[in-house]
C-alpha cells in the first residue's frame, strides 16, 4: 500500500479496518503472525508494546536536540562531544540500540554535513528516534551523494560555492549526528529554549536551525 | 550482492518528498512490526548483517515499490522459518503446530529495556588487531562485485579516496552475514572527492565520506 493511502487511519487500524472497512493483506499477516508468535511463546506480547512504546513516546529527536543545545551553550561539552561522542551522548543518558557507535559532524561557516544510508536506512536511534520516510526512500538514498546540493535546494537549503559538502554515508555500524550552526539572535536564549529550535532535519543535516525571528 | 538496494547515485527515483509533522508510525501495524521485529531479534537467532542480507534478497521490483516496514516483515517472516523459529507450514496457516516445541523462549518485557539500551553492538575493540591503513593514506575502494551481502557501495568501487579516519575494529559484514562468524576488521572513514566519484559534473568542493573495511580497500 502507498504511504499516501492512509493518513486519515493512524489510530483506527488496530482493531478494525479502515472505518468499517475489511482489513488489508498486510494487517491481516502482521496479526496472524503476531498472534502465532505468541502462541508459540516466542513473543511476550507486553515487550512488543513495550518495544513499539519505546520509540513513539520516548526514543525520538528531542533527545538530539538537547544534546545540541548543550553543545552550544557548554563549550567542555562540545569539546568531549566531538572528541569520543557516543560517551558524551551517555552523559545526557541517550544509549543503546542503533547508536552504539555515534560520530558528531560539527557544521560551520565553511563544511556542511549531511548524513544517508545509500545502502538501507541507518539512522541514530537514541537521539533521532526512527527515520522518516523520506530519510528511507529510494529518491534520497539515491541522490544525496550525487546530488548533495541539489537535494539541500530542495529543502529549501542554499549552500553556497565556497562551502564545502560533506555527504556521510552511514555503510557501517556508525551512526552520525549533525551538530548544526548555532543561529543568530539566540545569546540569549537558555540550553532548553535553544532546544526547542532544533530540528531533526538539521540533526541529518538537509536543513539550517533558524533563530527566533526567522 | 550488486542488488537494487544499493542506491547511490542512480537516477530516475523521483524528488525527495518530505511529509510536514510526519508521524513515528503511519498505521499501528507498522508499528507491530517494528516490535515483532525486534522481540524476535531479541532471541538472538540472526544477526543484523543476515537480516540486511535477507532484505537485499527481496526481488528487485518488490523491494522497490515495499514500503520500510514492509521490508521488515518479509525479513522477519522469511528468518523466522530460515532459522528454525517456524515452520513454513506454520507461517502459512497462522497455526502453532503443537508437536513442535520452541527452542528458545520469549524475552519478557522486564528484560526490553536492557535489550534495547545495550551499548555494544559490531564493535571488536578488543581485538588488537593492526589497522592496514592510517589518516592521510590514499586508498582505492577494490573493484570487486561480490554476490553475496557486503557494505562496499557500488558507486566507490575502483575510487581512490583518503582515509579521513580509523573507527576501529569492528565485526566484517560480508562474513558475519554469510556464515555468521565475527571476523575483526578495522573500519575507516574514507573520503572521496565528488568529482572521482561522479566525474566533471560533480561540485567542486563536493565529498563524500563512506565507512569501509580494511577487505575493502587497497592502498593507492
Amino acid at each position: 500500500m502507498s504511504e499516501q493511502e492512509h493518513h486519515h487511519d493512524h489510530d483506527h487500524d488496530h482493531e478494525a479496518g479502515v472505518h468499517g472497512a475489511p482489513l488489508t493483506d498486510t494487517q491481516l499477516r502482521v496479526r496472524a503472525l503476531e498472534s502465532l508468535l505468541v502462541d508459540k511463546g516466542l513473543v511476550d506480547p507486553k515487550a512488543l508494546d513495550l518495544v513499539i512504546d519505546t520509540y513513539e513516546t520516548k526514543v525520538g529527536p528531542r533527545n538530539g536536540a538537547r544534546v545540541v543545545a548543550k553543545a552550544w551553550v557548554d563549550p567542555a561539552f562540545k569539546q568531549r562531544l566531538l572528541a569520543d561522542s557516543t560517551e558524551a551522548i551517555a552523559e545526557l543518558g541517550y544509549i543503546g540500540r542503533q547508536g552504539e557507535d555515534m560520530v558528531v559532524l560539527e557544521n560551520t561557516p565553511k563544511v556542511h554535513n549531511m548524513v544517508v544510508c545509500t545502502l538501507c536506512s541507518c539512522y541514530p536511534w537514541p537521539v533521532l528516534g526512527l527515520p522518516p520516510v523520506w530519510y528511507k526512500s529510494a529518491p534520497y538514498r539515491s541522490r544525496a551523494v550525487i546530488d548533495p546540493r541539489g537535494v539541500l535546494r530542495e529543502f529549501g537549503v542554499d549552500i553556497g560555492d565556497d562551502v564545502e559538502v560533506r555527504v556521510w554515508d552511514s555503510t557501517a555500524e556508525l551512526r552520525y549526528l549533525v551538530l548544526p550552526e548555532r543561529p543568530p539572535g539566540t545569546e540569549s536564549m537558555s540550553e532548553e529554549q535553544l532546544a526547542a529550535l532544533v530540528t531533526r532535519d538539521a540533526m541529518i543535516g538537509v536543513a539550517k536551525v533558524r533563530g527566533p525571528r526567522g | 550482492m550488486n542488488g537494487v538496494h544499493d542506491m547511490g547515485g542512480m537516477h530516475g527515483m523521483g524528488p525527495v518528498d518530505p511529509e510536514p509533522n510526519e508521524p513515528v508510525f503511519h498505521h499501528r501495524w507498522e508499528a507491530r512490526v517494528l516490535g515483532i521485529a525486534l522481540a524476535t531479534g531479541f532471541l538472538r537467532r540472526w544477526n543484523i548483517d543476515l537480516g540486511r542480507y535477507t532484505i537485499e534478497q527481496m526481488p528487485p521490483a518488490e523491494y522497490l515499490r515495499a514500503s520500510y516496514y514492509e521490508k521488515w516483515l518479509y525479513r522477519t517472516e522469511r528468518l523466522l522459518v530460515e532459522r528454525g523459529l517456524l515452520t513454513a507450514q506454520e507461517l502459512a496457516s497462522g497455526h502453532a503446530d503443537s508437536s513442535r516445541p520452541p527452542a528458545v523462549r520469549a524475552v519478557p518485557a522486564s528484560a526490553v529495556e536492557t535489550a534495547l539500551r545495550g551499548r555494544r553492538a559490531a564493535r571488536m575493540d578488543d581485538h588488537l588487531k593492526p589497522p592496514t591503513f592510517k589518516a592521510g593514506d590514499r586508498v582505492r575502494a577494490r573493484n570487486v562485485h561480490p554476490t553475496h551481502h557486503t557494505r562496499l557501495p557500488r558507486y566507490a568501487r575502483g575510487k581512490v579516496g583518503v582515509i579521513d579516519r580509523d573507527h576501529g575494529v569492528f565485526i566484517l559484514p560480508d562474513e558475519h552475514a554469510t556464515s555468521g562468524k565475527k571476523v575483526p576488521s578495522h573500519c575507516y572513514a574514507v573520503r572521496f572527492e565528488g568529482r572521482e566519484l561522479w566525474g566533471p559534473h560533480a561540485g567542486p568542493r563536493d565529498a563524500i565520506y563512506i565507512d569501509l573495511f580494511d577487505e575493502y580497500l587497497e592502498p593507492a
